[in-house]
C-alpha cells in the first residue's frame, strides 16, 4: 500500500508550519533509509522480542465464545506487552530511529498515558531525555500513569489550554517541536499528524496483523472473518488491519468512542459525527462546528478522546474497506466488567470498546466463523476511574 | 496581483496583527481604523481558531476570548465590509487551514476578495500544500502569503521564487510571542530571499519594541507585530484604542528610523 506525497486518497498531507518542514523531510529520509536496513530491523526485532515480549499471544476466549453463542472469539493480547499496551511497538521503532538520526531528546503527547509511559520507557532504555505533554484533565483521570512516567525519569507537563485533553497535548507537542528541532524527535503516538507519521506509525504497528495472520493460520488454518479494534487516532486498529487489507473476505471493524451517544455533543465518534477538515498536520475527518472550529469531544476513555482519525482510516472508510461503529461509555464499561468476569482479563477501557461491539456481533455470526479482537491494552490504569463511574469512591 | 504591494510602496512597512473579535468586533473595528491613522501600512486580521498551533499563549488566549464571545467567520466578513468603506490600507486574513477549508475554500476566498481583503496567511499551509488554496486565491486576486523560517535553508529559493504579495519571514524558532532577543541572522536570511525574488519581505514573531522594529526594518522591508498589540488589548479591553494608537505610533516611528538608516 503506497501513499505518494503522504496521501491516503484525499486524506493525509503535511499541513504544518514552514519551520517544521525540514524536520519532517529529514525524518522521512531517515525512515526510508533505515526501514530497508537489515541492521536496524534486526535491532528493532530484538527489542520487540526480548524487551517488549513479542510476539504477543493470540488467545482463544472460549468462555466468551460459549457465552455469546456465535462466532469463535480470539483476543490478540497486546495488553501483555511490556508497559501494557500496543504503544510500545511504535515507540521502540521511533526511539531507535531518532537515536540513529542523532536526536537526544524525545517529546510525546499522551491521552490515557499509555503512549507517554511507553515513550518514557524507551527514553530510559536508550538514555534519552524525555518530556511528555498530557492534558490537565487527563493527568487527573490517569494519575497513576503520570507517576509511572516520572518514575521513569520523564518530565510530565500538564497542558491547560483548550479542553485539557489529548488534542491539546498534541498541539502543545507541535508547538514545542517548532521551538526545539535540532536535538528533539516528536515521538507521535498514533497514525495521525503530518506525513510521514501516519505511515511510520502504521508500519511499526503492522506487526500486530502480521502475527495475527500467522498465529491464526497455525491454530485454525485460515483467515479470520472479522478483525476489530478500538479507534481514536487509530494506531492499534491500523496495526491489526494492515496485513488483512488485501484479503477482502476479512471484515475490518473500527470501534469509535461515542461517549454519551452520537446524538449528543459529548462524543468522540469522528466517522459518525465528523466531516472532512484539516488539522494537526493532516486532512481527514474531524469533529467540528460549521465554521471549522474543532469540537470539544468527550469519551470516558482518555485514549480515544480525540476529535480526529488517522488519514488511512479515513480512506478505508471512504472506500468501504473498513467499517466504523460507535460504542458508548456505558457499553464500554459493561464490556470492561464482562471480559474481567468472563475471561479473567481486565481490558483497557479503550480496548473495551471493541469488546463491546464483539458482544453484539458474535451472536449474529455462525459458530464456524472467527472474530479477532485486538486487545490493545490492559485495564489496570482504568480501575479507579471505572469504579468512580459505578459510584465507588476509589482514588489511586 | 492584489493591492498588497501598496503596503511596501512608500518605504518600510509596519504590519499590525490583531485577533478579530477580541474582546468584541466593535472594538476590533475601531482598532483597525485607529491603527491606520496611527501609521500602520498593512493590517493582519486574525480569524480565531479553536486550536491555533502556531501561536504562543498571548494570541492563543485572544483566540479563546474571541470565540467565547461568539465571533464567527461570517460576522468577521460583515465587519470587513463596514471597514472597507473608510479603510484604504491593505488588509489580509490570518487564520488556519481548517477555517478556510471548512467554510468551503472557494466560498471563503471569493467572499474575502469581494469584501476587500488582499491576501491570506495560513501558518499551517507550507509550500507543499499550497495547491489546496493558491489557485483559488489567484483566481480571485488574493495573495497567499509565503513564509520563510530560520530552518528553511535549502527551501528558501523554492519558496521565494513563487512568493507573491509579501514574504513573511519568521524571525525565530517556536510560536508567536514577545521575545527579548532575536538571535537568528535575519540579514543573511533576507539576503537569500532577495537573491531569488523582488517580492518584499517583512519580519515577524517576537518583535515588540521600537528598537527591534527599527532593526528589522533596516534588515528587511518591514516589521510585523502581533502579540505585543494583543497584549495591550488583553489588558485594556474595550478601552484599548488610545493605548494601541500610542504603541503603533511608536513602532511606526521605529520602522521609519530603520528606513532612514
Amino acid at each position: 500500500m503506497s501513499n505518494p506525497n503522504g496521501r491516503f486518497g484525499v486524506h493525509g498531507g503535511q499541513y504544518i508550519p514552514e519551520t517544521l518542514m525540514n524536520a519532517v523531510i529529514e525524518l522521512e529520509e531517515a525512515y526510508n533509509h533505515y526501514k530497508n536496513d537489515p541492521q536496524f530491523q534486526a535491532e528493532l526485532t530484538a527489542l520487540l522480542n526480548d524487551y517488549a515480549g513479542r510476539p504477543s499471544r493470540l488467545y482463544f476466549a472460549e468462555k466468551m465464545t460459549n457465552d455469546l453463542g456465535g462466532a469463535k472469539i480470539y483476543l490478540k493480547r497486546e495488553d501483555l506487552n511490556h508497559t501494557g499496551a500496543h504503544k510500545i511497538n511504535n515507540v521502540l521503532g521511533q526511539a531507535l530511529l531518532a537515536k540513529k538520526m542523532g536526536k537526544t531528546r524525545l517529546i510525546a503527547e499522551t491521552g490515557a498515558g499509555q503512549h507517554g509511559v511507553a515513550t518514557a520507557t524507551a527514553a530510559a532504555l536508550m538514555g534519552m531525555e524525555c518530556v511528555v505533554y498530557m492534558g490537565e484533565e487527563d493527568t487527573k483521570r490517569q494519575a497513576l500513569n503520570v507517576y509511572r512516567m516520572r518514575l521513569l525519569g520523564t518530565t510530565v507537563i500538564p497542558v491547560k489550554t483548550g479542553t485539557g485533553t489529548l488534542k491539546d497535548a498534541c498541539s502543545a507537542c507541535f508547538r514545542e517541536w517548532t521551538n526545539r528541532i535540532s536535538d528533539t524527535h516528536y515521538c507521535l503516538g498514533s497514525v495521525m499528524g503530518p506525513h510521514p507519521f501516519p505511515t511510520i506509525v502504521r508500519d511499526f504497528q503492522a506487526v500486530i496483523s502480521k502475527e495475527i495472520k500467522e498465529q491464526l493460520q497455525e491454530k485454525e488454518g485460515r483467515l479470520p472473518d472479522v478483525v476489530m479494534a478500538c479507534v481514536g487516532g487509530g494506531s492499534n486498529a491500523i496495526g491489526a488491519f494492515y496485513h488483512f487489507i488485501n484479503d477482502p473476505s476479512v471484515r475490518l471493524i473500527g470501534c469509535e468512542a461515542a461517549g454519551r451517544g452520537v446524538d449528543t455533543a459529548e462524543t468522540a465518534a469522528t466517522i459518525a459525527t465528523g466531516r472532512l477538515g484539516i488539522f494537526h498536520g493532516m486532512k481527514s475527518y474531524f469533529c467540528q462546528d460549521e465554521y471549522g472550529q474543532i469540537a470539544p469531544v468527550y469519551s470516558i476513555s482518555a485514549g480515544l478522546d480525540y476529535p480526529g482519525i488517522g488519514p488511512e482510516h479515513a480512506m478505508l472508510h471512504d472506500t468501504g474497506r473498513a467499517e466504523y461503529v460507535p460504542v458508548t461509555d456505558e457499553e464500554a464499561v459493561e464490556a470492561f466488567e464482562y471480559l474481567s468476569r468472563t475471561e479473567g482479563v481486565i481490558p483497557a477501557i479503550e480496548s473495551a470498546h471493541a469488546v463491546a461491539h464483539a458482544r453484539k456481533l458474535a451472536p449474529t455470526m455462525r459458530k464456524d466463523q472467527i472474530i479477532v479482537i485486538n486487545l490493545s491494552g490492559r485495564g489496570d490504569k482504568d480501575c479507579a476511574a471505572i469504579a468512580r463511574y459505578r459510584g465507588e469512591d476509589i482514588y489511586e | 496581483m492584489s493591492n498588497l504591494y501598496k503596503a511596501f510602496a512608500n518605504g518600510k512597512a509596519f504590519v499590525a496583527f490583531i485577533t478579530s473579535g477580541d474582546p468584541d468586533l466593535e472594538t476590533t473595528e475601531r482598532l483597525v481604523v485607529a491603527m491606520e491613522e496611527a501609521g500602520a501600512d498593512l493590517i493582519e486580521l486574525g480569524i480565531p481558531f479553536s486550536d491555533p498551533t502556531a501561536e504562543g499563549p498571548v494570541i492563543q488566549e485572544a483566540n479563546m476570548r474571541a470565540l467565547a464571545g461568539g465571533v464567527t467567520t461570517d460576522k468577521i466578513f460583515d465587519m470587513v465590509r463596514r471597514l472597507r468603506r473608510t479603510v484604504k490600507i491593505p488588509m489580509v486574513f490570518m487564520t488556519y487551514a481548517n477555517v478556510v477549508y471548512s467554510y468551503g475554500s472557494e466560498r471563503f476566498i471569493s467572499t474575502a476578495a469581494e469584501i476587500g481583503i488582499d491576501g491570506l496567511i495560513l501558518p499551517d499551509v507550507p509550500f507543499e500544500e499550497k495547491e489546496e488554496f493558491e489557485p483559488i486565491c489567484k483566481q480571485y486576486g488574493l495573495d497567499l502569503v509565503s513564509m520563510v523560517a530560520p530552518t528553511s535553508e535549502q527551501r528558501i529559493a523554492m519558496v521565494s521564487k513563487e512568493a507573491t504579495g509579501f514574504i513573511y519571514v519568521v524571525s525565530s524558532l517556536g510560536v508567536t510571542g514577545v521575545r527579548s532577543e532575536i538571535t537568528t541572522d535575519i540579514g543573511a536570511l533576507v539576503k537569500q530571499i532577495r537573491a531569488n525574488t523582488d517580492t518584499p519581505c517583512a519580519v515577524g514573531f517576537g518583535i515588540s519594541t521600537p528598537e527591534q522594529a527599527e532593526k528589522m526594518a533596516r534588515l528587511s522591508d518591514g516589521a510585523i507585530v502581533g502579540s505585543a498589540i494583543v497584549r495591550i488589548i488583553a489588558e485594556h479591553g474595550r478601552e484599548s484604542v488610545p493605548y494601541v494608537v500610542e504603541y503603533v505610533r511608536s513602532m511606526k516611528a521605529g520602522v521609519m528610523r530603520g528606513q532612514e538608516a
